[in-house]
This record gives C-alpha cells, structure tokens and sequence, in this order.
C-alpha cells in the first residue's frame, strides 16, 4: 500500500491479451461509427437504439431515409429523434438539424448522455483508475487467489469505437462534447427573416429553402465526394423534426381537401436523390396521424426506405389493459428497404413494443403475459382475446384471413 | 433472369415476344425482383433496352444484375442500355446551372408546373430509334415504378397519355415491349394510383401481380404472384388464363412453386 501512495510504480499498458491490436492504415479507411453489412456491403450506421438496429436488420444504411410516424403525443418519436443525433455526437459525426418549431441549439443541448462516457478522459485517468482497480482486485484475491496473476478483463467497453451505445434518459449531454461536434442548423423562422427572396420551386417555400439549405451544406462540406483531397470521410446525420406540420407551411395535416398534396412527397423524392449521391442518413418524423388523406401517407412509404411507426398507449384504453401493463407503446415497422439485393435482413418478430425504463428505451417482442389467474374468469380471457386480435401480423395487413389458409 | 419465371412464362431469350406490354404490380409487398428479372431478360436476349429507373441509384440496379448474370455498365458501354436515373436527373434540373439543363431533361417537369411528360417521351423515343449501325433485336422501355410520377405532381391523364405515346411508338411502330411496373393495394385510398393501376389492366396482354400472402408474413413463402395472360384474340372472345404461384426470394434466384407445395411445408 505504502508502495502505491508513492507513485514510484511504472504503471503497464492497461491494455489487456482481449484486445487486438489493429493495424493503423485498416483504422484510417473506415469511418467511425459505421460498419459494412454482411448482406449487401453498404456502410450501416447505428440509429442510437441497438434494439432498433436489430429490428432493422443491423442498421440504419448510409444514404437512406428513416421515416418514423409519431405517436399521438410526439413523446416517443422525439426521443427516437434525439437518440439518433446524440449517437452521430458519441461517434463523431456532422450533425444538421432542421426544425420548424424548436431552435435546433435547445434540441442539441437536450440530447441524452452516453452511458459509457469515457470519450473525454485523459489517456492518465483512464490508466491510473484502471491501475486502481487492478489493485483493489489483487488485494480482495484471498479466495480465488489462483487467478491473482491472471490479466484484468475490462468490463467497460471501449469508448466510440463500439456500433451502437445505450443512453441514459435522466441526464444531458455534457457541454464540452458538444462543442467538439460540428453541426449545422435550419430553424424555418430565422430562415425566412435572413433570406427573404427565394427560387421558386412549385414546393411549399418552408421545403424549398429546406432542400436548398442540405443541399448547399452537402456541397460545401464534400459530403457528395467533391472535395477528394478531404483525408477523413465523415458522414452527415441530417434530423427533421415534425415535417408535414402546420408550421412547415403545408397543410396536409389540418386540411381533408389540402391545397397542394404534392409538396410534401416531391420534397422526399428530391431528398432522396440528395442521399443517394452523399454519405449521409436521415431521420424524419411525420405526424402521421394527423394527415386525414392516406394516400399522401401510403405515397410517402413508397418514397422512404425504412419506415416505422409508433403507437403509444397514452389516452387509449390500452393503457389500462393487463396485456400490455409492461410497455409504453407498440412498433410497427412497415417498411425496411431492400438495397443492393434481392431480400432485406427482414426479422421474424413482427409483434414488437417498447418501454421506456428510468434510464433505457428498449424495443422488445410483445409477448402475452402468463395467465396466473387462479379461477378460469370468462371476461378477461375475452378483453385479451381481443387485445391479441388487434395486433398485426406482418405484411402491415391485419389476419383478416384468419380461417384461410395458403398452405 | 429467373430459369423459372422462364418457364412459367413460357418464354426465353432466344426468342423474345414482340409488341406487348407487360404489367408488373404489386400489393402489400415489394415486386422489384420482377423489373430485375426482366432487365436481365431482355438485355440477354440482346435486344435494346431503355431503362426509366425512377426511384433507385445506377449502381442498386447494377450490382444486383451482376448477380444476375449482366453487367449493366458494360451494357451502356455498348449502347445496349440507355438508363435514365431519375434521381440524378431530377437534382441536375433543381440544382443544376441553367446552361446545362437545357431544353431535354426528362424530368423537367418537376420545376415547372407540371404535368408535361412531352420532353420524357422524346427522351425514350429518340433513346430507342434503330440507328444504322445498330444490330439488336426489338426495343425495349422498363419504366421502374409509373406510381412515383402520381406523387411528383402529374395527373394521371397525363400519366396515361404518356403510356399511350409509348405504346404508339415502341410497341406498333418500332414492334418493341413496355415493361412497367406499379403498386396499388385493394383497399387504397389514393384514386388517382386505382385509376391509372385500372387502365393499365385492361391494355396489357400479360399481367404479373406479385401479393403479398393474406395470412400475413411467412419466412419461407415470401408472397403469391398472379400471370394473368390476357386472350390473344378480341374478335374470339378468349378467356384470360389465369396462373397461380407462390415464390420465395433467395440472394441470386427466386423460386416458384405451386401453393401449398413449399419446400418448408413438405
């Protein structure tokens, strides 16, 4: 102990006989936070969900679109919005953030902390803490004293270099991760005070400025592979809160006979083709349940790649039921695309729901809780009868053919 | 190609069918697996494709008709493939200097208030006209998804005019095929896609429905594709045949089987 309180110890490399050494030039191709998929080869970048990674077949594809309808109250789609731009803080990526109702500072300061936070120790921190817990385990070694001299397994992973982190809902991200992140932002209010005139576009003028605004960014920054000199590629995570909202300019939401059905699907399908041609990934919540003509919903599946949708249980008589007393609200994921291949890492589990625990959100299968009841009672093997008949199953269609039988 | 599409089709590369148009829908699921099999098909068959591929990237289409067998670069190398990428297109028209634009991008009319398909028809046009030194077989137009142009702001008349121009010039005059494919769904609410879907029904000589199961997802059948055939002569009043399958999509191949006769199941 005296020994230690001295610091004449050579404190030894902290790395342990787990850790492979990587060579540095395979390092500097790839890009942080992604990872190729072993289906079709296209760079998968995490959604900031690993449970929503799973779902989606390992990730979210650099240059796709992810369309997520909100749920009655914007609760959950918020928070999936925000996980997505704090894991492109966590790995380092360029964030451009485009709202119509929020400045886009107060969503970057709310964004939720990484749970593993050791981005910004200093190299000695990290090394002197893990020499004291090498310590502390040396001297507690009085039972299993055969692996004293076995090396120390880090429990923690390491910092970014991982796919996909978990976050914790109670606290905000720390300023100074922040400040290291670059990003970009779009708030249609300051926009049309700054840049009065515009080139029409036939779009609303809310996605018309949008669309110039990512566009110019795109160009600017080399995202679009026209600066080559660039050394490090990075990817852009471009975030779009509540588009198709009364506060875009469009009125699909609060009309049944809007006036321009068009603009909202002609600003996905030019989006579309600004992704394609750049290393960037987009996540865009819709209100989906407030637009009263479901055409312009079905046209705007077909222009997304991978489209999910979120129902909470809030307000509904859900909310009540035994079923589902575990989670907040169920998933639907109606669309995931398939790129470069014929078929899509589509998972079985067509049945999924999310809760939101004090400090995780995690997207589970739905399962039926067991029936403990001691007496047999009529009534609530019918309320869940009914509750299971509710659920999808698959193809985004409900068993209506539930006697039919293909096969 | 699929050998067994092939097959239930009755048809093959040496010889390709001339003047029809071909329907590809879809309902509840994704039926592009058929616009890669007959991208690979007429494109084996050496005929002269011109390809409208709206809604994905040059380079989607290409690696997985390598898997398939083509090598789309090596075929617009040769002239074989004419392929307009609508994405690119579209963002060379918004984003594009003036000088470059020009009078002849097919989507042009998504600047202007449009519903002008006129410049598109002469882009396929003048893209399939036999030159002199040009030794392919009948021409053919693949248009990947006609249910975008409905969601960029064309009517569907024009939608339908556009078609009928085609089918003027490709299918009568130059003796070529159409393929094109569209998504519709039973209990839809967009009308304009019904009505467009509907027309395109009646004027076809081959239908391929691919559906979705009604059961809902299974991993093994992955949905039911209908070939409608439609009776080659008016005046007779022939039936239409009607053929049923299920399929399953694999990474190179998709199979075909009765229903009921999956491999899974037996």
């Amino acid at each position: 102990m005296a020994a230690l309180a001295t610091g004449g110890w050579t404190p030894s490399d902290g790395a342990t006989s787990f850790q492979r050494k990587v060579p540095a030039s395979s390092r500097l191709a790839a890009i942080a936070g992604t990872r190729p998929s072993v289906r079709h080869g296209q760079l998968l970048l995490s959604s900031g969900l690993p449970s929503l990674d799973c779902v989606l077949g390992g990730g979210l594809a650099v240059g796709t679109l992810l369309l997520i309808e909100e749920d009655k109250y914007g609760i959950y789609s918020n928070l999936l919005f925000k996980y997505f731009l704090a894991e492109g803080i966590v790995c380092g990526h360029n964030l451009f953030v485009a709202s119509a109702k929020e400045d886009p500072a107060d969503i970057l300061k709310e964004l939720p902390a990484p749970l593993f936070d050791d981005v910004h120790k200093k190299q000695v921190d990290e090394k002197e803490t893990a020499i004291k817990s090498k310590q502390e385990s040396q001297e507690s070694m009085k039972i299993a004293w055969r692996y004293q001299n076995l090396p120390r397994i880090e429990v923690s992973p390491a910092a970014s270099a991982r796919f996909g982190h978990y976050y914790d809902g109670s606290k905000t991200v720390s300023p100074e991760l922040l400040q290291s992140t670059k990003w970009h932002r779009f708030f249609l209010p300051e926009e049309k005070s700054l840049h009065p005139e515009i080139k029409t576009c036939n779009m609303t003028c809310g996605y018309t400025r949008l669309l110039q605004s990512i566009q110019r960014i795109i160009y600017q920054e080399g995202f679009d592979g026209s600066y080559p000199q660039k050394k490090q590629k990075n990817i852009l995570r471009i975030g779009i809160q509540s588009l198709g909202s009364v506060l875009w300019g469009d009125d699909i939401c609060c009309a049944d006979n809007p006036e321009d059905i068009y603009s909202l699907t002609k600003f996905l399908y030019v989006l579309r083709g600004l992704l394609r041609m750049s290393l960037s990934a987009c996540i865009i919540t819709v209100p989906a349940h407030l637009i009263q003509n479901k055409a312009i919903m079905e046209r705007v599946t077909n222009l997304s790649d991978t489209v999910v949708g979120l129902e909470s249980f809030i307000g509904s008589e859900r909310e009540t039921n035994p079923l589902y007393k575990d989670y907040q609200g169920l998933i639907h994921v109606h669309q995931i695309p398939r790129l470069n291949s014929l078929i899509c890492d589509v998972s079985g589990t067509k049945d999924l729901a999310f809760r939101l625990k004090r400090k995780l959100f995690t997207i589970e299968r739905l399962h039926l809780p067991p029936d403990l009841s001691d007496t047999v009672s009529r009534s609530s093997k019918q309320d869940l009868a009914e509750s299971t008949k509710l659920l999808s199953s698959g193809c985004g269609a409900m068993a209506i053919g539930k006697k039919h039988l293909d096969f | 190609m699929f050998v067994e599409l092939n097959e239930l089709l009755n048809a093959s590369p040496e010889k390709p069918e001339q003047g029809k148009l071909t329907l590809l829908r879809d309902t509840k699921t994704d039926g592009s697996f058929l616009v890669h099999h007959f991208l690979s098909f007429y494109l084996k068959a050496g005929c002269k494709v011109c390809f409208v591929a709206l809604l994905q990237s040059f380079s989607h289409y290409n690696i997985i008709a390598q898997k398939l067998g083509v090598s789309l670069t090596a075929a617009k190398e040769r002239g074989q493939l004419v392929f307009l990428e609508g994405l690119k297109s579209c963002f060379d028209v918004l984003f594009g200097e003036e000088q470059h634009v020009g009078q002849t991008n097919p989507l042009r009319f998504v600047s202007e208030d449009g519903s002008n398909l006129k410049t598109m028809y002469e882009f396929v046009r003048t893209s399939l006209m036999a030159s002199g030194s040009d030794s392919w077989k009948c021409p053919v137009l693949l248009v990947d998804d006609l249910s975008v142009l409905l969601s960029l702001g064309v009517r569907p008349v024009d939608v339908l005019d556009f078609i009928h121009y085609c089918r003027v010039a490709v299918c009568s005059q130059l003796k070529g095929n159409i393929v094109v494919l569209v998504h519709s769904n039973d209990d839809s609410e967009d009308e304009e896609n019904e009505l467009v879907v509907n027309s395109l029904c009646h004027q076809s000589n081959l239908i391929l429905w691919a559906e979705g199961l009604a059961t809902g997802f299974c991993k093994d059948v992955h949905g039911q594709l209908k070939i409608i055939q439609k009776g080659s002569s008016e005046l007779k009043a022939e039936r239409n045949l009607l053929q049923i399958y299920q399929y399953k999509i694999q990474d190179k191949n998709v199979t075909f089987f009765a229903r009921g006769m999956s491999a899974a199941v037996l």
